[in-house]
């Protein structure tokens, strides 16, 4: 044996070894009490801030799911329940009809049903809407801004990293925890303040 | 007085430009009021579904605690590659078809980092689990989580055809990726650019039948890859590897090739998959080991200069990395606009200046950012640096090898290599132990059977 000289004596090898094996267990031990004491049992889910919005469309085709899980929602207690919408029809549609050639919507997800004179309500398909955020721009531009794009938790797979939120322009999506999943416009926002 | 005519058109068009976006896309005031209804009609709910409970979060903390402890006790009690293999099913179905990959141990790498360095976020309790489980696991059993467990390296696995053995030049050099691609992606995490390991996943698109089309690509050329290297993305790409690796050489227990005394009958020398067996060596002359000791008081001088170099490299790199950062690229382009540099606004740039908010401010942040990106880069690159220099070292300082072993950094605990061994034949009662001992000085091939 050559290098006899060189070789450490077992028993010493055995004992450095298992000193470094403590070491990094209360290492990892140590690392995992501080994550836990910055840690909260809640999961945090991704949303989108509609009030920083710009409804660029990129919602609809970079999500990770073949149909995107944002969807269209409506605040119906901002709603001017107008005859003439301007999330819903197309500008300059001169006649008010519900064909869907003058129908913003590209996959007919709102509904127009007549509650009273001049009034009329607004319903969306979630099932239809594929998130593209056409009518949300429109009711923004020119009404009220009741129609606005959310991340629906029913379809959102809640990635580590969603990929919307990387190619968002208007860096409107954050982290936000799962007892509070919504950001919402209107009244509607008082359901999930914190009391 | 065409000029000032210019100019008044330069004005209208800039504030067509800025004022009416400006105008379209700030706070909504409310155009039509509320209507007063005169018939009993009552303003619909809005309609909130909740993501996944909580609840089901802890389930998955169950299986991962089942999963990591039935694959310890399959590699070491039962040495049984049948049983670890159908665990590998098991695993792929439910992290990776039914979780869809996410979340995964390997991405909890960037949750950690994020939380480190942006205490506002609360880190959840399922990502410490994942993250930190299969560390301690391996520092007592070895890399179980990478035999069984992982979901990325169950696809993998599940299409090892033909592995042949990489060139050992070729692999120390491709070794070298997992750390920068470790340091890479905490940078990104730590400042906040986003988590790369997630964005880069080659087989999430697989989970989840779906993603696009150049990580389709690079998903399937993984793969297909795949089936003559067994597992490329385990062995030249993954950062939690990294730790795993570390942490599997100081492992209480480890799974070696035989259940008994290794006779160095060479039969399991060629069925490791992943090149993590160590052969023993052939006698080496003392001459070659003074050398060695001269070539090792070198690198220890080296050493400080190399790590210098490199984190000054790192850190040279800031400008291309902190594009990576939405808001230095924001920065940039609003740059270029205000200079006259670019004429058309992006998406991105119309946003900015909707939102009203002050150059000034982002400017302040995107350099603040790419500060952090140069203070990042010393250090990423001083540990690349470091990396480099301990596996020189470690060429130098191989402890002698006098049978046939698993690498502990490398082996994944698969099981393969175990059949291979005449031992377990005999342990397993297929042989006799007479016929185990005559394996070692004939080159008789033993009845092979594989999972
Ligand atoms: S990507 Fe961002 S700006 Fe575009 S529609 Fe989605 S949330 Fe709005
Ligand atoms: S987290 Fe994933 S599933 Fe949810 S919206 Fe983003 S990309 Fe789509
Ligand atoms: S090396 Fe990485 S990807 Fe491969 S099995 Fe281990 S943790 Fe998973
Ligand atoms: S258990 Fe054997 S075959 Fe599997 S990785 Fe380890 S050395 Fe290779």
């Amino acid at each position: 044996m050559s290098g006899k000289t060189l070789k450490i004596p077992i028993k010493r090898r055995d004992f450095i070894r298992r000193s470094v094996h403590t070491v990094v267990g209360l290492t990892i031990g140590g690392i995992g009490g501080i994550l836990f004491s910055k840690s909260s049992s809640e999961e945090m889910v991704w949303q989108l801030d509609p009030n920083i919005c710009i409804q660029c469309e990129k919602c609809s085709v970079n999500c990770v799911l073949p149909h995107s899980a944002v969807k269209c929602v409506h605040s119906y207690s901002m709603c001017g329940y107008c005859d003439l919408c301007s999330g819903y029809l197309q500008p300059g549609a001169r006649v008010r009809d519900t064909g869907a050639e003058s129908q913003l919507c590209p996959s007919g997800a709102i509904k127009r049903t007549f509650v009273e004179d001049p009034y009329f309500e607004y319903t969306i398909d979630e099932k239809l809407c594929i998130g593209c955020g056409k009518c949300a721009k429109g009711c923004n531009s020119f009404g009220n801004g009741s129609l606005y794009l959310q991340n629906r938790h029913d379809r959102c797979l809640n990635c580590n990293q969603c990929s919307i939120a990387r190619r968002c322009p208007s860096q409107a999506w954050k982290r936000v925890p799962a007892s509070q999943p919504y950001i919402l416009k209107g009244d509607e926002s008082n359901k999930f303040l914190k009391s | 007085m065409i000029q000032s005519r210019i100019h008044r058109g330069k004005i209208f068009i800039f504030a067509f430009l800025f004022v009416f976006p400006l105008f379209c896309m700030s706070q909504v005031p409310e155009r039509f009021p509320k209507p007063d209804f005169q018939t009993d009609y009552t303003r619909p709910d809005l309609l909130t579904p909740t993501p996944r409970a909580t609840a089901l979060e802890y389930i998955d903390i169950f299986v991962l605690v089942a999963a990591l402890s039935l694959a310890s006790y399959f590699a070491h009690k039962q040495r049984s590659r049948r049983n670890i293999f159908l665990l590998m099913v098991f695993s792929l179905a439910y992290f990776g078809f039914f979780r869809k990959g996410c979340v995964c141990s390997i991405g909890a790498i960037q949750n950690v980092s994020y939380v480190v360095f942006n205490p506002a976020y609360a880190i959840p309790l399922t990502v410490i689990v994942f993250f930190i489980l299969p560390l301690v696991f391996t520092l007592f059993y070895g890399r179980t989580f990478c035999a069984a467990v992982c979901p990325l390296g169950a696809i993998q696995d599940a299409v090892v055809l033909k592995p042949t053995q990489v060139p050992s030049r070729l692999e120390n050099v491709l070794g070298v990726l997992p750390y920068i691609y470790l340091g890479l992606a905490v940078l990104f995490a730590a400042t906040g650019a986003g988590f790369i390991i997630c964005q880069y996943d080659p087989f999430i698109g697989f989970f989840r039948f779906g993603a696009d089309f150049n990580m389709v690509i690079l998903g399937m050329s993984m793969l297909l890859l795949g089936t003559v290297v067994a597992r490329p993305y385990c062995r030249y790409l993954c950062p939690y590897g990294v730790l795993l690796n570390w942490l599997s050489r100081l492992s209480k227990k480890h799974v070696r090739i035989t259940p008994d005394e290794c006779n160095n009958c060479r039969l399991c020398e060629e069925s490791c998959p992943f090149g993590a067996i160590k052969k023993p060596d052939e006698d080496v002359p003392l001459e070659t080991k003074q050398v060695d000791v001269k070539r090792l008081a070198v690198l220890f001088i080296v050493l400080p200069v190399v790590l210098l170099g490199s984190g000054w490299v790192g850190s040279r790199l800031y400008a291309p990395l902190s594009r990576g950062h939405a808001t230095v690229s924001l920065a940039e382009e609003i740059l270029l606009e205000n200079s006259g540099k670019r004429t058309e606004m992006t998406n991105a740039t119309k946003a900015f200046r909707a939102s009203g908010k002050p150059t000034e401010e982002l400017f302040a942040e995107a350099n603040s950012i790419q500060h952090n990106f140069k203070v990042g880069g010393w250090i990423v690159g001083g540990f690349i640096g470091l990396v480099l220099c301990l596996k020189l070292i470690g060429l130098f300082m191989r402890k002698r090898q006098i049978e046939y072993d698993v690498d502990k950094g490398k082996c994944l605990s698969c099981g393969r290599c175990f059949a291979y061994c005449p031992y377990e034949q005999v342990r397993l009662g297929i042989i006799t132990p007479e016929e185990a001992d005559k394996m070692g000085s004939r080159e008789v091939k033993p009845k092979q059977f594989r999972a």
